[in-house]
């Protein structure tokens, strides 16, 4: 488990980072969401350290980091970070061998990785002249070459096409699966929702949400309903506590008020509808992770 | 230890596979040969005046015993005349009355006959010059010694700025690029600039010492043996003291590139570094006869590769001046690298407008 414990950071007299905390846990593929300037690339270069924190620290399973254990950290910076005039193969080699590779077992990597990513038949081009998909594809494979323990990935979707999140989201769950930590950062909240397990949401340098999806969820959500009915549903109108939103034939969707009597009053309308005849669907409605983010930032 | 070594080889191997490097170095290479070979043809030749006597006459016996002429024999005055007209010869000398007989009037006893300019070497040789006592005789010949001074500077200003502009690029490369980030989350950033330092250095002793025995080469094949005797030692210096004050400049160089973020400003913020590797070169072509000039230049760092093996060559030097000079060397390299890697190390990830010195060194 990674742990970012209490870290600031200012430049200048601006304070970048306030005691920001949170922890990616192990096989966890958290997402780190924020708007420009929120602080998630300083607190990416803090946990490789890249750059210091003024106070506060960062620690793998309860141990404060060394070089060495971040020598064994994946990070993908959020700019495109690879040498221009260099083949994807041997930059990518080169890479690994930098991380402590041996050159069999980097070359093994690196060819395993390629393959993964799709990227084999362009192994012995140069990386200006791979198109911006395929430089992140490399980029990725260059974050990934040496099996890290811990994955930490500055906006590793943008500028992909679907089927590149496909794959490298594929990649990177299955690094997950093997029990290591993910922290990545996005902006394309639609991927974010679909596959992290986890969310920290970063404003203005503070921390202002974070936990596992399905708990955000049920934090920020659980106000609206939805219904489908076999029968018209026009007589949820009348009932008490409960605003209709969306109304048409046998369906509406209503929000009722937060709280125990709202979950009382869409409990009614339930065992109500089942008076009346059948009920298709019923269920609450998740809010998206877009609302969560609006909410929480304010 | 090991990320250094990774970072110097691949330095290496990026740069011998550029054809521009290749081009070029091809280029120096040639160049100095060519110098050697052609200072070689035209020091060893220094053909002798030409001049035509009429055959015969009391002037051509007296000319004849006159050393450092090449004296060509004509039948006639004319014909004397016809061979400086059609530029076999540079002057005609006949007698004082202009023409065949025998002395005269003319103090000298001679007149020569030019084509568009007085034949001053001809005119010399047939002189009588005052005993001249030099007082401290210099070792070497002036117009050598130049050529000495031209090539020590030239070397050690194109070696200088072609890779001191190679590590200046290839940070501003990894900072642009950011792959700079990547690498700085895997080794620590004094392993990034040594191996940096290293690869260029060492590509830059290797073209430098090529050079050195292509010009030794040269010397020999061409019979200049004499010259590489009295330049063997200096070159051995230079390229000692190269392989130190190269390790300053490279240190220099990648640290004031670090300022900036990319490679259209490599130019204007390196420039002060530029400046110290011309300077060395300039002075030694305009001052390498002056002692004092060389004797300061060849104990200030930056100019020490080109000054020393001067003096060295001019035979001014004690033995221990240049060892004292290359301590003096290594100990400010020691300390420019200390100071160029926190300015380094504190301007990498500050992207965008120039960092200011001031900023990079307090970090």
């Amino acid at each position: 488990m990674l742990d970012v414990a209490h870290v600031s950071r200012s430049f200048g007299g601006l304070k970048a980072l306030d005691d920001v905390s949170f922890t990616v846990g192990a096989g966890r593929m958290t997402g780190f969401v924020g708007g420009n300037g929120a602080g998630k690339t300083t607190t990416m270069r803090i946990i490789l350290g890249v750059l210091s924190s003024d106070s506060g620290q960062v620690s793998l399973d309860g141990r404060a980091l060394s070089s060495a254990d971040r020598a064994l950290f994946g990070y993908m910076p959020e700019e495109r970070g690879l040498y221009p005039k260099m083949k994807v193969a041997e930059q990518i080699v080169y890479l690994g061998r930098l991380h402590g590779m041996s050159p069999a077992a980097a070359k093994a990597s690196t060819d395993r990785l390629l393959e993964r990513l799709a990227l084999t038949e362009r192994a012995n081009t140069t990386v200006e002249s791979l198109s911006l998909g395929n430089q992140q594809r490399a980029q990725i494979a260059a974050a990934l070459v040496h099996d890290p323990e811990v994955l930490v990935l500055d906006e590793p979707f943008s500028g992909l096409d679907p089927l590149a999140v496909e794959s490298v989201q594929g990649v990177l769950a299955e690094h997950a699966a093997r029990g290591v930590p993910v922290l990545f950062s996005s902006h394309q909240l639609d991927i974010v929702e679909r596959i992290c397990d986890d969310l920290v949401v970063i404003a203005g340098g503070t921390i202002r949400a974070s936990g596992s999806k399905a708990t955000l969820q049920s934090q920020h959500g659980g106000s609206r309903y939805e219904i489908e009915l076999s029968v018209d549903a026009g007589w949820i109108r009348d009932l008490e506590g409960i605003t209709v939103v969306d109304f048409d034939g046998g369906y509406a969707r209503f929000d009722v008020t937060p709280g125990a009597p709202g979950v009382a009053a869409a409990q009614q309308v339930l065992t109500e509808g089942l008076r009346r005849g059948s009920v298709l669907r019923f269920s609450p409605e998740h809010p998206s992770l877009a609302q969560i983010f609006k909410e929480v930032i304010q | 230890m090991n990320g250094t070594w990774l970072v110097a080889q691949r330095e290496i191997t990026m740069r011998l596979r550029s054809k521009a490097f290749l081009i070029s170095t091809g280029i120096l290479m040639l160049a100095v040969l060519a110098s050697v070979v052609i200072g070689g043809l035209v020091g060893g030749m220094g053909s002798l005046p030409k001049v035509s006597v009429v055959e015969g006459s009391p002037v051509a016996a007296s000319v004849q015993a006159v050393e450092g002429l090449d004296v060509r024999l004509a039948p006639s005055t004319d014909a004397a005349e016809a061979l400086v007209r059609d530029g076999t010869v540079d002057a005609a000398v006949l007698g004082a009355d202009g023409a065949s007989g025998t002395g005269g009037s003319a103090p000298s006893g001679y007149t020569v006959i030019a084509l568009d300019s007085a034949p001053t070497a001809v005119v010399q040789a047939l002189s009588v010059a005052p005993t001249v006592q030099l007082l401290e005789p210099s070792d070497q010949n002036p117009l050598i010694v130049y050529f000495v001074a031209l090539a020590f500077g030239l070397v050690f200003f194109m070696s200088a700025i072609t890779f001191g502009s190679t590590i200046a690029q290839s940070v501003v490369e990894e900072k642009q690029t950011r792959v700079v980030e990547i690498l700085l989350s895997t080794i620590p950033v004094r392993a990034l600039l040594a191996g940096k330092v290293l690869g260029n250095s060492l590509l830059a002793f290797g073209q430098i010492a090529a050079i050195a025995v292509l010009a030794g080469i040269g010397l020999l094949a061409t019979g200049q043996s004499t010259l590489l005797a009295s330049l063997g030692p200096s070159i051995i210096w230079f390229v000692v003291f190269f392989a130190f004050g190269f390790v300053l400049l490279a240190s220099l160089y990648a640290a004031t590139a670090a300022l900036v973020s990319r490679q259209e400003d490599i130019g204007s913020v390196t420039a002060p570094v530029t400046m110290l590797v011309m300077i060395p070169y300039f002075l030694v072509i305009f001052f390498n006869d002056n002692p004092l000039v060389l004797g300061i230049m060849s104990y200030v760092p930056f100019s020490a590769p080109v000054g020393m093996p001067m003096r060295l060559f001019l035979g001014t030097a004690q033995w221990w001046e240049p060892l004292l000079a290359l301590v003096v060397l290594v100990i400010v390299t020691a300390g420019v690298i200390v100071l160029g890697s926190r300015i380094y190390s504190n301007s990498l990830l500050r992207t965008g407008a120039r960092v200011k010195l001031r900023d990079a060194l307090r970090g």
